[in-house]
């Protein structure tokens, strides 16, 4: 068994060390509260697998929220306390993880994953840990009522809502006779179905549903199927061919294609100016928070682009090159703000209090454009467990996404399809 | 003390040892130890085939998610119970590894481990192609209150690892008793000389076929435990490396060894859990772990415990 051996030189270091920290107005801010320990926030990162560069980001987003939350005072008078896991953007792993969290770290909370496929794989082990797990995946999983009432997501906008708010720009601004390009997989499904209900709403349609394998690695032999009259190309593309997709229906189209319209979620992380991007230049974009800095910039978003370090192109500070997921990442800083709203809502003091904690969010309405939402105003429903937001188009221009249209909320609402309130705990 | 004796007696020591940790581990480590053995029945299911019989596949996710779709959509579907939902995921399984052993079986080697890839690729296409019902890479969720057999709740802790630990008792018994018949002796012969043991009178296709169905229906088995004990049915355990997987299990732990698969299983769930706590490299870590032992262990731990020290050990 090892010693343990005290001098008398580490005891007086440790208590200098004591006396300094309990003498800092952080600590002096924090003392008022019922019990000065952390709240323990669990946060299930993509570090690595494909969500990796999300998951980066995601980091980077967390941990400034938590350094401005704690700067102000913290949740209820505590500091809050992050502890990541990486879940390597896999549902198996992401379902451990969460019980790490409950039965290990015993965080109070889990929030912060992305892709949908974990969310659906951790949401069960939340469920039965009865750990509120605060997603942010833009995923129809929660309002689809298909998990339970401890997941929740209440800092960004869903895939359904997002995609039926582009169909009246798009039918009015670009065409109304739609092909579309999509992985032929769950997220594509998504756009497919979606998007096909919401622009034959609008009066226009969808020439042509092309499905992409997802082992597709080389996309020219798709390109034929184009019909003739297409008005706009509907692109969702994802993953590391996607490079490849742009630059194929570059050559293919050369200076004369139709309105293309697509989700950033395909250039997320990349820059723009990457060789093969050229042909993208006059084309659209769904953006949830616009990756540029806009003339009309509002200081809340000036705000949050200094804490987490990002440039007016969307890059990091420290390396331009280093582009952001500026359309997804605000979600972590919007979330951890509302779990802090909910927290203060309930006065929120351990695990006991969980469900007051969730209580408390479906209580919440609206959300106003502020510092802690700075990609704009939304409105939460509590019965589905979904926030809704604006949407942005962009266009690029001279290499850069300009701003051209913002949905309003009520663009982006659907009915409900579930009333979690009404779940027992 | 016969070598069946002490085989019986180290098997029931293990799962008498299994049976106390559940109820004197930590919740984290209880819960921790149900998910390793429901991997590890599908380790016991690889083993079955590469162990023992000495055929290399690369596609055995193929047979996991039969069994975790042949449970799951049934219940996701038609709202069937669960009980006779697990029998029809193990006949799914059953059935594929049927099909795939009559076509893959008319190769050997390399050609094998690439053929069973190729089928299990076929499948995991398969099932994001159907998304519609299968809701493709997201997969669906089996609902808490589903997952009730007799009254007995699948969704807390101690059920669980209860429910696991019968699966991977039955699965280990089954094997180390297949192991120990004229059977499991041929499967031994066929993959120490192929040749020499059909000269020897044997019909090796059937026996070869038999393992795949048995290795597959295992496989199967701890799909749909997992779908059913978790509540998550999803492609991605389906994917490649989720046939890598029980192979690394296998290996780490001592293949054609009857307690290899757990001890592999086990190895490997820490190794990631504890290394990924000290830097987001882990897999690099696992990486290393797996190079030394290829290089100072060939045979597994249980392999060289059995080389070194204990020959009897089953």
């Amino acid at each position: 068994m090892p010693k343990l051996m005290t001098s008398r030189r580490s005891l007086l270091k440790g208590a200098a060390a004591g006396g300094l920290l309990t003498a800092s107005p952080l600590v002096a801010r924090f003392a008022s509260a019922q019990s000065s320990a952390p709240i323990k926030i669990g946060f299930q990162q993509h570090a690595t697998g494909i969500g990796a560069a999300y998951g980066r980001w995601y980091g980077r987003t967390t941990d400034a929220a938590v350094k401005a939350i704690n700067e102000a005072g913290g949740i209820n008078g505590r500091p809050v306390e992050i502890i990541a896991e990486d879940d390597g953007t896999d549902p198996k792993r992401g379902a451990e993880v969460v019980e790490k969290f409950a039965n290990q770290h015993g965080t109070d909370v889990a929030f912060g994953t992305l892709f949908s496929h974990v969310v659906y794989g951790s949401a069960p082990a939340a469920g039965e840990q009865k750990m509120p797990y605060f997603v942010v995946s833009e995923g129809h999983h929660v309002a689809s009522g298909k998990l339970n009432r401890y997941t929740l997501q209440p800092g960004i906008t869903d895939v359904k809502s997002q995609v039926q708010a582009m169909a009246p720009y798009v039918s009015e601004n670009l065409g109304k006779k739609v092909t579309m390009i999509f992985p032929d997989f769950a997220f594509g499904h998504d756009h497919r179905d979606f998007f096909t209900a919401a622009i034959e709403a609008q009066g226009g349609e969808v020439l042509e549903h092309i499905a992409i394998p997802p082992t597709e690695t080389s996309f020219t032999k798709y390109f034929p199927k184009i019909p003739r009259d297409t008005e706009v190309l509907y692109h969702v593309m994802v993953g590391p061919a996607v490079l490849t997709f742009v630059k194929e229906l570059g050559e293919f189209f050369g200076p004369s294609s139709p309105e293309i319209f697509g989700f950033i979620d395909s250039l997320e992380a990349v820059d723009l100016s990457s060789p093969g991007l050229e042909f993208l230049e006059g084309t659209y974009f769904w953006e949830g928070n616009p990756r540029y800095a806009q003339a009309d910039q509002t200081s809340f978003d000036k705000n949050f682009r200094a804490a987490v370090g990002v440039d007016e192109n969307g890059a990091s500070v420290s390396d331009p090159a280093d582009v952001s997921t500026y359309a997804h990442m605000f979600g972590c800083w919007e979330t951890l703000h509302v779990i802090k709203a909910g927290m203060e809502a309930a006065d929120y003091q351990g695990p006991q209090d969980r469900q007051k904690l969730i209580e408390a969010v479906e209580a919440m309405s609206d959300m106003a454009e502020s510092d802690a939402h700075p990609q704009g105003p939304k409105v939460f429903n509590g019965k589905t467990h979904q926030v809704f937001g604006k949407q942005y188009i962009s266009r690029v221009e001279g290499g850069k996404l300009l701003r051209v249209h913002a949905t309003s909320i009520e663009d982006t609402l659907y009915p409900d399809e579930v009333d979690y309130t009404t779940m027992t705990f | 003390m016969s070598l069946s004796a002490r085989s019986i007696a180290l098997h029931m020591s293990l799962i008498a040892i299994l049976f106390i940790l559940c109820f004197t581990l930590s919740d984290y480590h209880q819960g921790n130890l149900a998910r390793i053995l429901v991997l590890a029945t599908y380790a016991i299911g690889y083993n079955v085939l590469f162990g023992y019989t000495g055929l290399l596949s690369l596609g055995h996710a193929m047979f996991f998610a039969a069994g975790l779709y042949g449970l799951g959509l049934p219940m996701h579907l038609a709202g069937l119970a669960p009980l006779p939902a697990f029998v029809i995921g193990v006949l799914c399984a059953a059935l594929l590894s049927a099909l795939v052993a009559l076509l893959a079986l008319r190769t050997i080697g390399v050609a094998f481990m690439i053929v069973t890839l190729m089928f299990a690729q076929c499948v995991f296409l398969s099932i994001l192609y159907f998304g519609t019902w299968t809701r493709g890479d997201e997969g669906f969720v089996i609902p808490q209150a589903a997952r009730q057999i007799m009254g007995l709740d699948l969704t807390d802790p101690t059920t669980r690892y209860l429910a696991a630990l019968l699966l991977f008792s039955t699965a280990l018994l089954i094997t180390a008793r297949i192991m120990q018949q004229r059977f499991g002796h041929v499967l031994i012969a066929v993959r120490e000389n192929e040749e020499r043991t059909q000269m020897l009178g044997y019909d090796v296709f059937r026996h070869k076929f038999l393992a795949v169905v048995i290795s597959g229906s295992i496989s199967g088995a701890a799909g749909a435990a997992y779908g059913l004990l978790f509540g998550y049915v999803g492609a991605t355990f389906a994917s490649v490396q989720y046939s890598i997987f029980p192979l690394l299990w296998v290996l780490l732990g001592g293949a054609g060894t009857t307690i290899g698969p757990l001890v592999g299983a086990v190895f490997m769930f820490y190794l990631i859990d504890y290394s990924s706590g000290f830097t987001n490299a882990y897999m690099l870590i696992a990486g290393v772990a797996l190079v030394l032992l290829v290089l100072f262990a060939r045979s597994g731990i249980m392999g060289e415990i059995r080389k070194r020290w204990v020959p009897w050990l089953p």
